[in-house]
């Protein structure tokens, strides 16, 4: 029996209802995730403006706030220049390959009591193997550009990634150790029956290496040496235009959001938060998701960049022993209790 | 049943991954309807802070991106190997904790090794 006619074959119409309701929630979520990314990119100039004594977009708009659809009709409308030596079929997918890979972590985040999209046994496993298909994306495209920054950028980028993949990787364990679980619903379920409510404070040591692997993996400041503007111009998506550039920088913001969720449901407690907030049950949530991703800015606005060999020595001589200890005490710290 | 197993919890995700795919490419090809589309073969050229590009932009590049490659195998099958053990450490006990922890060490030999070596440093 195959999967379609398992879905045809039992109440034809039920299944599409499902189907139906599957979808619909689906295009709430991503539409959601497109709204977030327009205003953080408004945000982050607005704050990382005020912190170094600017305005930051003031024209477009009340204090520029219509700047992000101003940017998103500017990036559709403008020119698409692929360059002549360019692998054509590569360099046109790479974008979509970054923005799927980090588009579709978001199908096994709940966002609320009852509301997620796959609710998978694994969930924390697909995410992580998500984040991993990334790496394709700025492969793919450092190589496909025929440039030599874009191929340096990938380079560098790639290798940053996969370096800081295994410390995110390792940093989770403690947490999967404590939840018992991969699904991410039972993992804040078993925080909101943890008596300290929050796994950051006995998992502190994990945590701490998750936001750093996790703004390293990202490509963000300080670790943004890929797109360092002042060296490589932008790294791996040089030779990109227009709406290209627009799906790369898409898939970076929503990486971002991404991270800051994960943080939010394996750190934080997802959801569930002091008191309940009436007819807004992913109100939490999102208070703390914007607490990570003003975070993200303040770092940008504080810390310089990294050089290249402190960033791989950072990855590999402190995040990884710092995790493998972080699991060592968890494990020391089961057995004890 | 064996060889029934219908992995229905999947399905979102096969219909997430087509949505989200459809979105990229959807961009994509209104935007190639509205577009300006005016090339000359200067634009075309790949950036080189404004001079002519000079020799193969795949060139050569450093051992070590290779080496990093290599040891990210290596861990990440570790962290992969840790991750059911993590989730049944709770109902084994004692007994997986000795396990791991002697993987653990087999694993950081290596990593002590490679850092001797000095895989780790990018002179």
């Amino acid at each position: 029996m195959s999967i379609f006619e398992t879905i045809i074959q039992p109440d034809t119409f039920d299944v599409l209802i499902k189907i139906g309701i599957i979808l619909l929630k689906i295009v709430i979520v991503v539409a959601a995730a497109m709204l977030h990314v327009m205003y953080a990119t408004y945000f982050e100039r607005k704050s990382i403006g005020h912190m170094q004594v600017r305005l930051g977009p003031m024209e477009v708009g009340p204090h520029g706030v219509l700047q992000p659809i101003a940017d998103g009709v500017k990036l559709f409308f403008k020119e698409d220049i692929i360059p002549a030596d360019a692998d054509k079929p590569v360099f046109y997918i790479a974008p979509v390959i970054s923005l799927v890979a980090a588009l579709s972590s978001l199908s096994v985040i709940p966002f609320f009591k009852g509301f997620v999209i796959a609710n998978i046994n694994i969930g924390l496993l697909f995410i992580l193997a998500m984040s991993s298909l990334g790496a394709y994306g700025i492969i793919i495209s450092g190589w496909a550009s025929n440039s030599k920054y874009s191929f340096l950028g990938g380079l560098r980028s790639s290798a940053q990634v996969i370096s800081y993949e295994i410390a995110m990787g390792l940093s989770l364990v403690g947490v999967m150790m404590m939840a018992g679980s991969l699904n991410i619903s039972d993992i804040v379920n078993a925080q909101a029956a943890y008596p300290l409510r929050v796994y950051a404070i006995p998992q502190m040591l994990g945590f701490f290496v998750f936001m750093v692997a996790g703004i390293a993996e990202t490509n963000r400041a300080p670790f943004d040496l890929p797109e360092a503007e002042s060296e490589l111009v932008a790294g791996y998506f040089v030779e990109y235009s227009g709406i290209r550039f627009a799906m790369f920088y898409l898939s970076e913001y929503i990486g971002m959001i991404v991270i800051s969720l994960i943080a939010v449901v394996c750190f934080l407690g997802g959801w569930s938060g002091p008191f309940d907030i009436p007819y807004v049950p992913f109100a939490w949530l999102l208070l703390k998701v914007y607490f990570f991703i003003f975070f993200y800015y303040w770092i940008r606005a504080t810390l310089p960049r990294y050089r290249y060999d402190q960033l791989m020595s950072l990855g590999w001589k402190l995040l990884i022993p710092l995790a493998l200890l972080n699991i060592v005490i968890t494990g020391i710290a089961k057995l004890m209790l | 049943m064996p060889g029934k197993y219908i992995p229905s919890d999947y399905l979102p995700i096969l219909i997430f991954l087509m949505v989200a795919t459809a979105v990229g490419l959807g961009v994509l090809i209104a935007g190639s309807i509205f577009r300006l589309k005016r090339p000359y073969p200067e634009k075309l050229m790949p950036y080189e802070s404004g001079n002519l590009p000079v020799g193969e932009p795949r060139y050569r590049f450093s051992v070590r991106f290779y080496i990093i490659a290599m040891l990210f195998v290596v861990f990440d099958v570790e962290a992969v190997f840790l991750y059911p053990w993590a989730v049944v450490f709770g109902s084994i006990g004692f007994y997986a904790f000795v396990e791991m922890m002697v993987f653990i060490v087999i694993l950081v030999v290596g990593y002590v090794y490679a850092w001797k070596k000095e895989a780790f440093n990018w002179d």
